[in-house]
């Protein structure tokens, strides 16, 4: 009786032991309904696992044990519930935030964690506008907009001298071809027609005559899938046999299933490394699978995002935001992804894009632009 | 020189694809002074309908003639089954009321249809099978292709065989006098609401001839497809005179080309100022002006010819 009664006094002190570790809250943002919850959910699995692999090497800040919490909310992938889960995770304390995913989405929400002083790493948002708000709290892990277009533009002048290039006057469309633009003139290359189309047209004949009249070797469109593919159907029938490249809109699957046998050497470019070509890809592969199942995208990025974060923590012995931001600023570690390492506005140094090619029906990797493989 | 003559044919082949749909929103308007905003819709229906079909029938192995047939069949079923219910649903109780009130049924409707085409097909875009090799032909430095043929016939066999029906059967002349005097017609001995249902019916038939074509030129199909092209057919429709048979297909034409010809030339005529995506301001100048000094369409005085 008496040993039964030390036993459970034993046990009483360690579980109070164990309750004196503080913990600390970090949100993690992402639509988990909807069409893209698979990508949400994703993105959480990627975290989760970053979190629960630091938990276990028993972390200390200021001396004290200390375990992180990933709190993860949904956000609809809808700018007005962004903000709504914004404010609740500062209510509830939240240190840090890994979110959120679309564009829309993370600057809205970004304006709430920046007035709270809490650092945000978004590991999907492309927008250049995301970080360029003036707010020291917002970074992110994906090449962003303009250096995709910087990417796409370098390896048309690589295709050749004259380039065309078509934009959807959506403010991505516009902004990567922008940039293509300042790309391609850089290159020592000439942009020799420059059209415009529409989120919504179905018909570009017209202009594609016009571009075919200015002889260029490559046309560039900076749009979606359902206006690109229409787009390298109706160049083909106008007997325009030069390359057709496109941005992360038209490098998708319903691009190749839409445009048919037109789809064939396209080239579309996305921001990232692709997962087998990351120095982390196949260990962080292995781990996720055993786990939550199959990676969808993001997965490598927000798993990285924790890490950037938490690993920020660590280093200045503080959970507090105004201890640890300027630890997170200098970030410099190899991720998953590749080497981290944020520029004066928060977007990563030298963010790699992939360029990617249809070939039978697929798309393959083409060419690795800037990134890693540059140094 | 060559860059012209592709504009043109470019436009021909857009302004065909518009006249069908234009045909549709003329007739209704000639007989009934209502404009069916849902006609869009119809041809939305006939390409989201004859879509889902071949690729079903393609991907179980049916010969592609075939196949292609009983989509056609299945789609202008459809869209005549479809058309005949709108009329008798939403436009028949209100035959008699103020102008106002059916016109904004026809709102109603075509939201309804739009809305019933994302439920049962979702928000994704179709894409047309590959059923026919792409054959590009060179003339006089311009292209065409087998596909632009093929449309540019169908398009003018159906229009023509809709001109033939008109003004040479007995049905024709039925509805030629229901446009004129619904009254009088009925006094006459003809039976206005089958006249006015079968005159649905075969606009809608021809819209799903037209989804078809539009679906195989373009490729893809959309539920919300039918909205701007109902606008375009509707605009090609005024243009050249609403409730004039000849007029839809003069106007149809013509906005085609006007928008090719905006598209490739706006550009360089305003020295970049004004962009490709401009090309619907040419089109629409060019209609507000035709209405300022002919009110009634290009071909709009001719009364006594309309459907």
């Amino acid at each position: 009786m008496k040993s039964k009664l030390l036993i459970a006094l034993v046990l009483a002190s360690m579980a109070g032991g164990v309750g004196a570790s503080e913990t600390v809250m970090i949100g993690c943002v992402a639509p988990l309904t909807g069409p893209q919850a698979h990508l949400g959910k994703d993105i959480e699995n990627g975290a989760r696992l970053a979190v629960d692999a630091i938990n276990a090497s028993q972390p200390t800040l200021g001396g004290k044990p200390v375990q992180f919490e990933l709190q993860v909310e949904d956000d609809q992938a809808d700018p007005k519930t962004a903000t709504v889960v914004a404010q609740k995770l500062v209510d509830e304390g939240a240190k840090g935030v890994i979110g959120h995913l679309n564009s829309g989405a993370s600057i809205p929400a970004s304006r709430i964690y920046a007035d709270n002083g809490i650092p945000q790493v978004s590991p999907a948002s492309t927008a250049v506008a995301y970080t360029h708000q003036g707010y020291e709290t917002t970074f992110r892990l994906m090449a962003n907009d303009s250096q995709q277009g910087k990417a796409l533009g370098q390896y048309a002048a690589k295709l050749g001298k004259r380039v065309a290039v078509v934009d959807d006057r959506t403010a991505y469309g516009q902004g990567l071809i922008d940039e293509v633009v300042k790309a391609v003139q850089a290159s020592g290359a000439e942009v020799v027609g420059r059209e415009y189309t529409t989120d919504k047209s179905t018909d570009f004949t017209a202009i594609l005559t016009s571009i075919k009249s200015k002889r260029p070797d490559v046309v560039v469109f900076g749009g979606m899938d359902p206006q690109a593919a229409p787009m390298i159907r109706q160049m083909r029938t106008l007997g325009m046999k030069i390359p057709f490249m496109g941005g992360d809109g038209m490098q998708s699957a319903e691009f190749i299933k839409l445009a048919g046998p037109a789809a064939e050497g396209v080239i579309g470019s996305s921001p990232g490394l692709p997962l087998a070509n990351m120095p982390g890809g196949a260990a962080f592969t292995k781990r996720y699978t055993e786990r939550f199942g199959k990676i969808q995208i993001y997965a490598p990025f927000s798993h990285d995002a924790a890490e950037v974060l938490i690993r920020a923590m660590l280093k200045a012995d503080s959970a507090e935001p105004e201890q640890y931001l300027p630890e997170l600023a200098k970030t410099q570690i190899d991720g998953i992804i590749g080497p981290i390492a944020f520029d004066d506005k928060g977007d990563l140094k030298d963010g790699p894009v992939t360029l990617y090619q249809v070939k039978s029906g697929k798309w393959e990797t083409l060419e690795i632009m800037g990134g890693a493989s540059a140094r | 020189m060559d860059v012209l003559l592709q504009q043109l044919l470019n436009g021909l082949i857009l302004g065909s694809l518009y006249a069908m749909v234009a045909l549709g929103y003329t007739m209704v308007y000639g007989i009934l002074e209502l404009i069916n905003f849902a006609h869009g819709e119809i041809v939305m229906l006939g390409a989201m309908v004859a879509v889902s079909l071949l690729t079903l029938l393609v991907g179980a192995g049916v010969p592609v003639p075939l196949a292609l047939f009983l989509a056609l069949g299945a789609a202008v079923a459809v869209c005549m089954l479809t058309g005949i219910l709108v009329e008798r649903v939403a436009y028949r109780p209100l035959r008699n009321a103020p102008r106002l009130a059916p016109l904004i049924t026809a709102i109603g409707v075509s939201i309804v249809l739009q809305n019933l085409a994302m439920i049962f097909w979702g928000r994704q875009y179709l894409s047309f099978p590959p059923v026919q090799e792409v054959q590009v032909y060179d003339w006089m430095g311009a292209t065409v292709t087998n596909v632009q043929l093929i449309i540019v016939g169908v398009a003018a066999l159906t229009m023509g065989g809709l001109l033939l029906l008109v003004n040479r059967t007995r049905l024709g002349r039925a509805m030629r006098a229901t446009a004129q005097n619904r009254e009088v017609a009925g006094l006459m001995g003809v039976d206005v609401n089958r006249v006015i249902a079968v005159t649905f019916a075969v606009g809608s038939a021809l819209a799903a001839v037209a989804g078809l074509l539009i679906a195989a030129y373009y490729g893809i199909a959309h539920y919300n497809m039918g909205f701007t092209l109902g606008l375009k057919a509707f605009s090609a429709a005024v243009l050249g005179g609403i409730g004039n048979i000849p007029g839809a297909l003069l106007g149809g034409l013509l906005l085609g080309v006007i928008e090719s010809l905006g598209a490739g030339y706006i550009g360089d005529l305003t020295g970049g100022f004004l962009g490709s995506h401009y090309q619907d301001i040419f089109a629409f100048f060019v209609l507000i002006l035709v209405l300022v000094f002919r009110p009634s369409g290009l071909l709009g005085e001719r009364v006594g010819e309309r459907a």
